[in-house]
């Protein structure tokens, strides 16, 4: 059939089931993203003869003689491949100057649908923008491209100023190059058959259906993977994580496990070979229940049985414990005796997921010199290649991790989920593979947040001071030991050490269960502790009739204070900076002045809340990163760093901060990153470390270069160094400019350790109404202060505390991965997971602290995971401000907390 | 998404050109729910669009919405100033989780038969008296209350090889005063309860309830109830078992809000002129 794409014929022979997004993509548009796959997200939009819809439910066929627009013709007609057009739509052009995108993997159905809204539309947004889901940016930024506000992005100093992300123009244009988003030659499809039991050995799989399914071209079982083990989360020390996890394991320890890859031809002839796949499984009980995981009597998720390994797993009280922490100082019991008031209480905090747009894939593939090459959607690519070197017997130099745009992360993707089978598979075939999750896939097998049980107990004396802090948790970890420890551990520190107390005692455990394995998510554990212990001491300031605020300025940490959790063990985290008292004040304040949106109606309750939370920099034992920057022959400078730029923003201020050292502007400075092939090593983007252990690398690098460039000058022009002085196009000298491409090429590198690390604040602070029967909650105020040190970028960082603040509202109020009777993942889609929509966030006003860190570079301190720690809390003390009732389990919805107002507004 | 098992499309132009039903067929209207979800069960797609039904008829009996009438065209349709229940129009077209890009390709007649609780074209039809006009394989046609028609979620009484063909709304249902009441657990989520209230020349109110239960409930009264009346009504009709259970309300509180919502229903006709 013949229709029309972006202005142009072209001929195409859609399979008859096949969906026009499909379609679009083979024909080389690749701005045509796949968020969802069922037409909840959006990310697929294009105008079908001018009316937009979601290209993934409409069937390929209909476009027949039809017209297409793609966002890489919305500026005009284009061919596949055409680069950004020198002049973009109207619209596009809005998204660019609001810098109205975060990963960016939404943008292109977010302008394809805001550039079809008539004024009416654009009116009510929030009905407008119901199809289209954004996971980064909280809306806000967008809703102001929409509106037509630019930002201000003036500025004399690169750093400091609202630099423009250097992908804007691609990807408001859908040039940008996501995981997905290249043609491989003679690529072969994966695919896997899941487990649908919670706990099994596989007895036998019959191959020879599949095998006899026209495409399929192998199938790779329990019998075919490598026997080395390996954990699936992915630190700076591979020891972190306990080894637990084959590729492919003849014992399922969760429903949505991986029993088999089916690689073949098509997708379809994939997944066809997926369902003629037999398995015979021999079930075995389930454990689902983790108060139940450390009973005598208690399923094992890893049997010695099945695995020596863990009988030899030492001083391990119970099979199922994945990790514990104990740790005490002062006496606990003495302090709560010696307190006024203590407060009790026991939260749960739910897994949710990280939904970012782009799922988790990868393509893999045999370069010219036979080296395999790994194409991910990953943050942390250098401890992947390190992990499938590992598993797969290979050397450093014979694999190649790389990024291409990466469609958000949030924690999901330091994680190899998909990069292991890939590997394997091209190795054995011999030819290109890809792997793109599903999003159900998204929903059954990648990680989630753990879920969390947390007793707290806090006394104080009658004017607030606290005596005694005492934490008992109950993490889940699931199925497998990825990250148990590294998030139980976090999570049972920063909550504790901002609080000058002198009793604290922490338990913790994370248990094993028959369930998908949590991991790392944005807030690593604190999020879940933080919900309980900010809500047990607005309570107690509730009870000793104290401000909630004058509460915490009473107790927390102040520079000179030692931050302690739960032993007086040394440690590397220092007051950098200190904002947390400005913090407290400005959100105070700004709560105080007018301002927010007046209660819905005469009957709705009305309470305000505030927590707090404080975060280290950088994440402990260790994370690296090197830069290496270049002076070329043109006079323009090549970067190179490790890190992986996911939304994060930090691509951005790499460039910032390289341009202030070198005197020179953002765009003369080419990056090259997220690929092993560009430095030595780089731990990856995760724990916030972006800007504070990659920028620091970055940072050194160009003072490198700076003090090479000024030697070389001077050597040159028989100068004192000193005297010399770095200018955009040349280093001007006591004897006259010396231009720089007279001095490349020349080179520096700089490198940072992760240490020492600095602390960082966030408060937040809400005022809510609550319909007093429905169980309703509105948002009509949020308010955010952030002590971020230095903000290099405040477009980006107020950015980030507002997609935090919203991912973070979308956990407090409506998100719950919920599992059956099973042990399946009941909610596999958006429809059923319901992320915030344009709808659902209020706009947060964003105050930052004046402060300038003397570790992190440049003044500036890390602020990507930390926003969302303190968000549960303070809805659930603004609520309990409204209504009078504790909510001690998120999420806060409607059906789940309208009894308990009910019964408190009677 | 791909589906990736269906092997062959019928466009059929003419009634006559329809081919006998087989297993594994499945009648394609807009596709955005058959498009959502794998259909492995599904290997022919028979699309009822290529019949070119016009999306509506307005007559002297009423509107006759074509089954493959979209959500866009519906919400267009320029009606009688007479149908005040044409108000009704815009805020189910609202209520559908999709998004008004969605109302481009769902048609009414997919919203019905795909049978969801919180399918808001179910209450619109429901509450407007509407009947379904079935296709039946012998070449024949059959009629159905909206109200029989959905059975349960996802269960309607189409029988393999019957064809949604329209849905009548009857001038006198059009002519009524209405109300709709909403609610979900997030502002724009899938409706947890939704409740449309109609009243007659004559004073007759009824209240439609769907969303909360698992198929659509109709409670007739020849006169506004008080609100003890309306309460003990819909106790009757609506056990408290009777009330739907999925990831987009608990049952106790859907019946809970759906008892709340009916009230301000009725309270918003009371006191009004004919009353």
């Amino acid at each position: 059939m013949i229709l029309t794409v972006n202005g142009h014929a072209q001929e195409a022979r859609p399979a008859p089931g096949q969906c026009l997004r499909t379609l679009l993509r083979e024909l080389g548009w690749f701005g045509v993203k796949k968020g969802c796959d069922a037409g909840d997200c959006g990310a697929c939009t294009v105008h079908l003869d001018g009316e937009p819809v979601h290209s993934c439910l409409v069937p390929a066929w209909r476009a027949e003689g039809r017209s297409v627009t793609t966002v890489e013709g919305l500026a005009g007609p284009c061919r596949p491949g055409d680069p950004v057009p020198t002049e973009l739509h109207p619209v596009q052009a809005a998204f660019l100057a609001a810098q109205a995108f975060q990963c960016g993997y939404c943008t292109a159905g977010m302008v394809m649908t805001a550039a079809s809204l008539d004024q009416g539309r654009r009116r009510d947004l929030a009905d407008a923008l119901k199809g289209n889901l954004c996971r980064c940016t909280g809306y806000r930024a967008i809703a102001d491209a929409v509106a037509g506000l630019g930002l201000d992005a003036s500025g004399a100093d690169p750093c400091g100023r609202s630099q423009p992300s250097p992908a804007g123009p691609a990807l408001v244009s859908g040039r940008a190059d996501f995981t997905q988003d290249l043609a491989v030659e003679e690529a072969l499809h994966l695919r896997v058959l899941r487990s649908p039991h919670a706990h099994a050995r596989i007895r036998r799989i019959d191959r020879a259906a599949a095998l006899a399914v026209p495409g399929v071209v192998a199938i790779l079982t329990h019998e075919d993977v490598p026997a080395a083990r390996f954990s699936t989360g992915r630190h700076h020390d591979p020891r972190d994580d306990a080894p637990d996890t084959l590729m492919l394991d003849p014992v399922v320890r969760f429903a949505g496990q991986r029993v088999a890859a089916v690689i073949a031809e098509s997708e379809a002839a994939a997944e066809a070979g997926c369902r003629a796949l037999v398995v015979a499984y021999d079930l075995r009980p389930a454990l689902l229940d983790p108060e139940a995981a450390l009973d005598p009597g208690a399923p094992l998720v890893h049997d010695a049985a099945d695995w020596p390994w863990a009988q030899a797993r030492p001083l391990s009280p119970h099979p199922n414990l994945a990790a514990e922490v104990h740790g005490a100082v002062g006496d606990v019991e003495a302090g709560f005796s010696a307190a006024h008031l203590v407060v009790e209480g026991t939260y749960r905090s739910q897994r949710v997921q990280h939904a970012h747009l782009e799922t988790h894939g990868a393509v893999g593939w045999l370069d010219a010199d036979g080296r395999l090459v790994i194409r991910s959607s990953t943050q942390v690519p250098f401890l992947t290649r390190d992990a499938l070197c590992a598993l797969l017997g290979l050397d450093r130099d014979r694999v190649r991790v790389v990024c291409g745009r990466v469609g958000g992360g949030f924690g999901g993707k330091q994680e190899m989920l998909t990069e292991d089978l890939v590997a394997l598979a091209v190795l054995r075939l011999r030819r290109p593979v890809r792997w793109d999750f599903t999003r159900e896939e998204q929903f059954i097998a990648a990680t989630t947040r753990h879920a969390m049980r947390v007793r707290v107990k806090v006394g104080a004396r009658q004017d607030g001071t606290l005596t005694a802090i005492a934490l008992d948790v109950l993490s889940e970890t699931g199925a497998y030991a990825n990250h148990a420890g590294g998030v139980l551990h976090h999570g049972c520190n920063e909550v504790m050490s901002v609080y000058r107390c002198p009793n604290k005692r922490v338990d913790g455990r994370a248990v094993h269960t028959h369930t998908l394995p949590a991991g790392a998510f944005r807030g690593y554990g604190l999020s879940q502790t933080i919900f309980a212990l900010e809500s047990a001491l607005d309570d107690l300031a509730r009870g000793l009739g104290l401000d909630p605020y004058a509460l915490r300025r009473r107790n927390v940490v102040r520079p000179g204070d030692p931050m302690v959790s739960k032993s007086l063990e040394p440690h590397d985290v220092a007051y950098g900076s200190y904002g947390l008292d400005q913090c407290l004040d400005l959100a105070q304040a700004a709560m105080a002045a007018p301002g927010g949106l007046p209660a819905p109606g005469p009957d709705w309750r009305l309470g305000e809340g505030m927590a707090l939370a404080m975060i280290d920099t950088i994440p402990p034992r260790g994370h690296v990163a090197e830069a290496r920057l270049a002076l070329a022959p043109d006079g323009t400078y090549a970067l190179s760093v490790g890190t992986a730029e996911f939304g994060n923003g930090t691509a951005t201020v790499h460039g910032q901060i390289a341009a202030s050292v070198l005197a020179t502007a953002p765009e003369r400075i080419t990056l090259r990153h997220a690929d092993t092939d560009a430095v030595g090593h780089d731990t990856g983007a995760y724990g916030s470390t972006g800007i504070v252990v990659a920028g620091q690398a970055v940072l050194r690098a160009a003072e490198a270069l700076a003090r090479r460039i000024l030697a070389a000058a001077a050597a040159r022009t028989g100068a004192d160094p000193a005297a010399c002085r770095l200018g955009a196009e040349a280093v001007e000298t006591p004897h006259g400019p010396v231009p720089l491409p007279a001095l490349a090429p020349l080179e520096a590198q700089g490198r940072a350790d992760g240490t020492p690390r600095s602390v960082a604040f966030n408060v937040q602070a809400f005022r809510v109404a609550v319909h007093p029967r429905t169980g309703e909650v509105r948002i009509l105020r949020s308010v955010h202060a952030a002590d971020a040190g230095r903000v290099l970028n405040p477009a980006q960082c107020r950015g980030q505390i507002e997609g935090g603040v919203a991912q973070a509202l979308g956990a407090a109020l409506h998100e719950e991965v919920r599992l059956d009777a099973r042990g399946q993942v009941a909610t596999r889609s958006f429809r059923t997971y319901h992320i915030p929509a344009c709808a659902d966030v209020p706009v947060t006003e964003v105050l930052f602290a004046d402060t300038h860190d003397r570790i992190g570079p440049l003044g500036a301190k890390s602020m990507s995971e930390s926003p969302f720690n303190p968000v549960a809390a303070a809805l659930a003390n603004a609520i309990r401000d409204a209504t009078g009732v504790r909510l001690t389990a998120t999420p806060f919805a409607p059906d789940r907390i309208y009894r308990a107002v009910m019964d408190a507004a009677t | 998404m791909d589906l990736t098992t269906i092997t062959s499309v019928l466009t059929p132009r003419t009634r006559e050109d329809l081919p006998a039903w087989r297993a594994g067929d499945a009648w394609l209207a807009g596709g955005t729910w058959l498009f959502s979800e794998p259909q492995p069960e599904t290997s022919r797609l028979l699309d009822l669009t290529s019949l070119g039904w016009p999306p509506a008829q307005v007559g002297a009996d009423g509107l006759s919405l074509s089954a493959t009438c979209t959500l866009a065209q519906l919400h267009r349709l320029d009606l009688p100033a007479a149908w005040s229940a044409a108000a009704l129009i815009d805020p189910c077209c609202r209520a559908l989780l999709g998004s008004f890009k969605i109302w481009n390709t769902a048609t009414v007649g997919g919203n019905l038969c795909l049978a969801l609780p919180a399918a808001p074209m179910i209450a619109l039809t429901a509450a407007l008296d509407g009947t379904c006009v079935i296709w039946t394989p012998d070449g024949g046609e059959r009629r159905l209350a909206v109200l029989d028609f959905v059975r349960g979620p996802q269960e309607t009484a189409l029988q393999p090889g019957e064809i949604l063909r329209r849905i009548d709304l009857p001038d006198a249902a059009l002519r009524r005063r209405t109300a709709l009441r909403r609610i979900a657990l997030s502002p724009n989520g899938r409706s947890g309860a939704l409740l449309i209230g109609t009243r007659d020349a004559g004073g007759a109110f009824a209240l439609t309830v769907t969303a909360s239960t698992p198929r659509p409930r109709r409670l007739g009264f020849p006169a506004l109830p008080g609100a003890d009346g309306l309460a003990a009504a819909l106790e009757t009709a609506i056990p408290e078992n009777a009330y739907y259970d999925d990831l987009h309300g608990a049952p106790d509180w859907r019946r809970h809000v759906t008892r709340l919502l009916a009230e301000e229903i009725r309270r918003s006709f009371d006191g009004s002129a004919d009353a």
